[in-house]
């Protein structure tokens, strides 16, 4: 298992290091020199030289990504050309928030969607079943933006119960984290069903049907086991997607995340915050993928030897 | 020759028939198809169904409620939103499928290229796909835009290109599954050239799942890009865009709910056909797929 485990993270570093290097190709390649734009419309080309010295952006490529690089381990990703605060502060003050959010979401979304899929995949063509595998289309085909209004519109500015926007108190959390979970819930409930309807035609579960066993059993301690391999790993990739597809969400409530810091830099073209921000999550989801990786690995120890 | 031909056609006619039979099966699947043809309906012939002009504003009649003249009111500037949606199916089925079209143009041939050609030419593509996979959801769009700036022109690229290693990465398996089989062995026997083997042997045979995942894309490519005109990095105004319109909508949904209501609803409902019919289209061409 250590042995599995070191050779994953050693598999990770050429991953990292390709992300960072798309990133920091798109970001120089974007129309528009850096120094022009910060040295205003009246600069001398002295003063948008030393600019372009000041930012570095007059040595070499391959010396620049070497310079980014060294700065990217020290934690440094330069300042925000709209506020002037270092990057990482900018992110640090708003990456909490979007873990809660996408954590919240997760959870629900697990817990909703495994249970519903459990149900639909054993009573199969059952009404339950229908029902659910037809909400949970709704679920993947509801744009997230519209759910989110939507729901505001009900539980906020009809009936009052629950704050619009903001992120104040744990209220302000229900209605993000529920429309953040929708389409997750959709997507993990899909595939519980399906790999629950593979598990329980096997001849293990057919052998613990033979032996006598109820349904039940048979069902909770030997199907569940095996079915819910493939649904951790749609969990952890969800975890990793719902970090990124905060987006969304965090616009319609006003929920002060990373996802809303990304649009607002990406409006005002403040690259640097675009940057650190799309790496952030990127890394993030990586790592997600690591742990999801050696938790399957764990449950189903064939993976570590293929 | 001629005989080759018509048998060749009337093959292809009698399994379309057949998919569209075992479609026809499934109530759901037919539904899906129906809301399909619906919104090509909408968008193809907008300027003879839709009532009113969608660009014809009247500052008197803003946020006006729903009317017989306007039956699902007007938005803030005063324009007919039922109108307004009905140009909109339009720009959305353009851009779904252009968004389809560079997934496909570009991902398919690199999938077929890493399966067909195996090793190092294999090894490449992966990585690059794998680097393409790091960035979840609609993360390596905004990058991409970012990049080439807001548009609606740019949104359909980026979505595009957003799509490419999920097209790559089904052709490949899809055909390293028909790699092993006779007929290709056959056909390189009996000294057929890689792009004639690549061309009639396995790109036909590994249609289907391109054919439901372009389905099923196109929900997607609606989606994504509707979302991206609702964060305002898609069309500029006046145009009729879904996403852009919710967005205009928001800030009156105290006042006004129906502006921001059913452009969304629209979206819902187009992409809800969409996956009912890819869901469909799974079952009836490859009952492995299905999940």
């Amino acid at each position: 298992m250590g042995q599995y485990i070191i050779r994953r993270l050693l598999i990770m570093i050429p991953v990292l290091l390709g992300v960072s290097l798309i990133i920091f190709t798109m970001v120089r390649v974007i129309p528009g020199d850096p120094a022009i734009i910060l040295a205003g419309p009246h600069a001398t080309k002295e003063q948008v030289d030393k600019i372009r010295a000041q930012l570095g952006v007059d040595r070499h490529p391959v010396i620049q990504y070497f310079s980014f690089l060294g700065n990217l381990v020290q934690g440094d990703l330069g300042s925000s050309t709209r506020t002037g605060l270092p990057v990482t502060r900018e992110i640090m003050a708003r990456l909490p928030n979007t873990i809660i959010l996408a954590f919240s979401a997760i959870i629900l979304a697990s817990i909703l969607g495994v249970l519903t899929g459990i149900i639909a995949g054993v009573k199969q063509n059952s009404f339950f079943d229908h029902l659910s595998m037809m909400i949970a289309l709704f679920g993947l085909s509801m744009p997230v933006f519209w759910l989110g209004l939507m729901l505001m519109l009900l539980f906020s500015i009809q009936l009052g119960w629950l704050p619009a926007v903001g992120s104040e108190t744990s209220k302000h959390l229900v209605l993000p984290a529920i429309t953040l979970a929708a389409n997750s819930t959709a997507i993990i409930a899909r595939m519980t069903r399906s790999s629950m309807l593979e598990v329980i035609r096997l001849d293990y579960i057919r052998t613990a049907r033979a032996k006598g066993l109820t349904e039940k059993l048979v069902i909770w301690r030997h199907a569940l086991k095996n079915a819910l391999i493939p649904v951790v790993t749609i969990i952890g990739l969800q975890t990793g997607t719902l970090l990124g597809g905060a987006v969304l969400t965090e616009i319609v409530f006003a929920w002060p995340g990373i996802g809303r810091l990304l649009v607002e830099a990406l409006l005002s073209r403040d690259y640097p915050v675009v940057q650190g921000v799309v790496l952030l999550v990127a890394t993030m989801f990586i790592f997600i993928n690591l742990i999801v990786d050696i938790l399957y690995s764990y449950l189903d120890p064939r993976i570590r030897y293929t | 020759m001629e005989d080759t031909i018509s048998q060749g056609e009337t093959k292809q006619w009698s399994q379309f028939r057949e998919v569209f039979r075992r479609v026809a099966k499934r109530k759901t699947a037919m539904l899906g198809l129906i809301i399909v043809i619906l919104f090509l309906i909408l968008g193809l012939f907008a300027p003879l169904i839709a009532p009113n002009n969608p660009l014809e504003h009247s500052l008197q009649h803003m946020l006006a409620k729903p009317s017989i003249d306007h039956p699902l009111g007007r938005d803030e500037l005063g324009r007919c939103i039922l109108s307004r949606i009905i140009y909109g199916a339009r720009i959305s089925l353009m851009i779904g499928l252009i968004v389809i079209s560079i997934g496909i143009l570009i991902g398919v041939p690199l999938g077929i290229i890493s399966a067909y050609y195996g090793g190092k030419t294999d090894f490449i593509i992966q990585r690059f796909i794998d680097t393409m996979l790091t960035f979840p959801g609609i993360l390596l769009a905004l990058l991409l835009i970012a990049m080439l700036g807001v548009g609606l022109q740019n949104v359909m690229f980026a979505v595009g290109i957003s799509t490419i290693p999920i097209y790559a990465r089904l052709s490949r398996s899809s055909v390293l599954s028909i790699m092993g089989r006779q007929y290709i062995e056959a056909a390189r026997s009996i000294g057929a050239s890689d792009s004639r083997i690549i061309l009639h042997h396995i790109l036909p045979n590994s249609l289907s799942p391109i054919i439901v995942q372009s389905t099923l894309h196109m929900a997607t490519a609606i989606l994504w890009a509707a979302g991206l005109g609702f964060l305002g990095l898609g069309v500029s105004p006046p145009t009729p865009e879904w996403g852009a319109m919710l967005n205009g909508g928001r800030q009156y949904i105290r006042v006004a709910y129906h502006v921001a209501t059913f452009p969304g609803m629209m979206i819902f409902i187009t992409v809800l056909g969409f996956n009912l019919l890819g869901d469909g289209l799974r079952d009836a061409l490859d009952p492995r797929l299905k999940i």
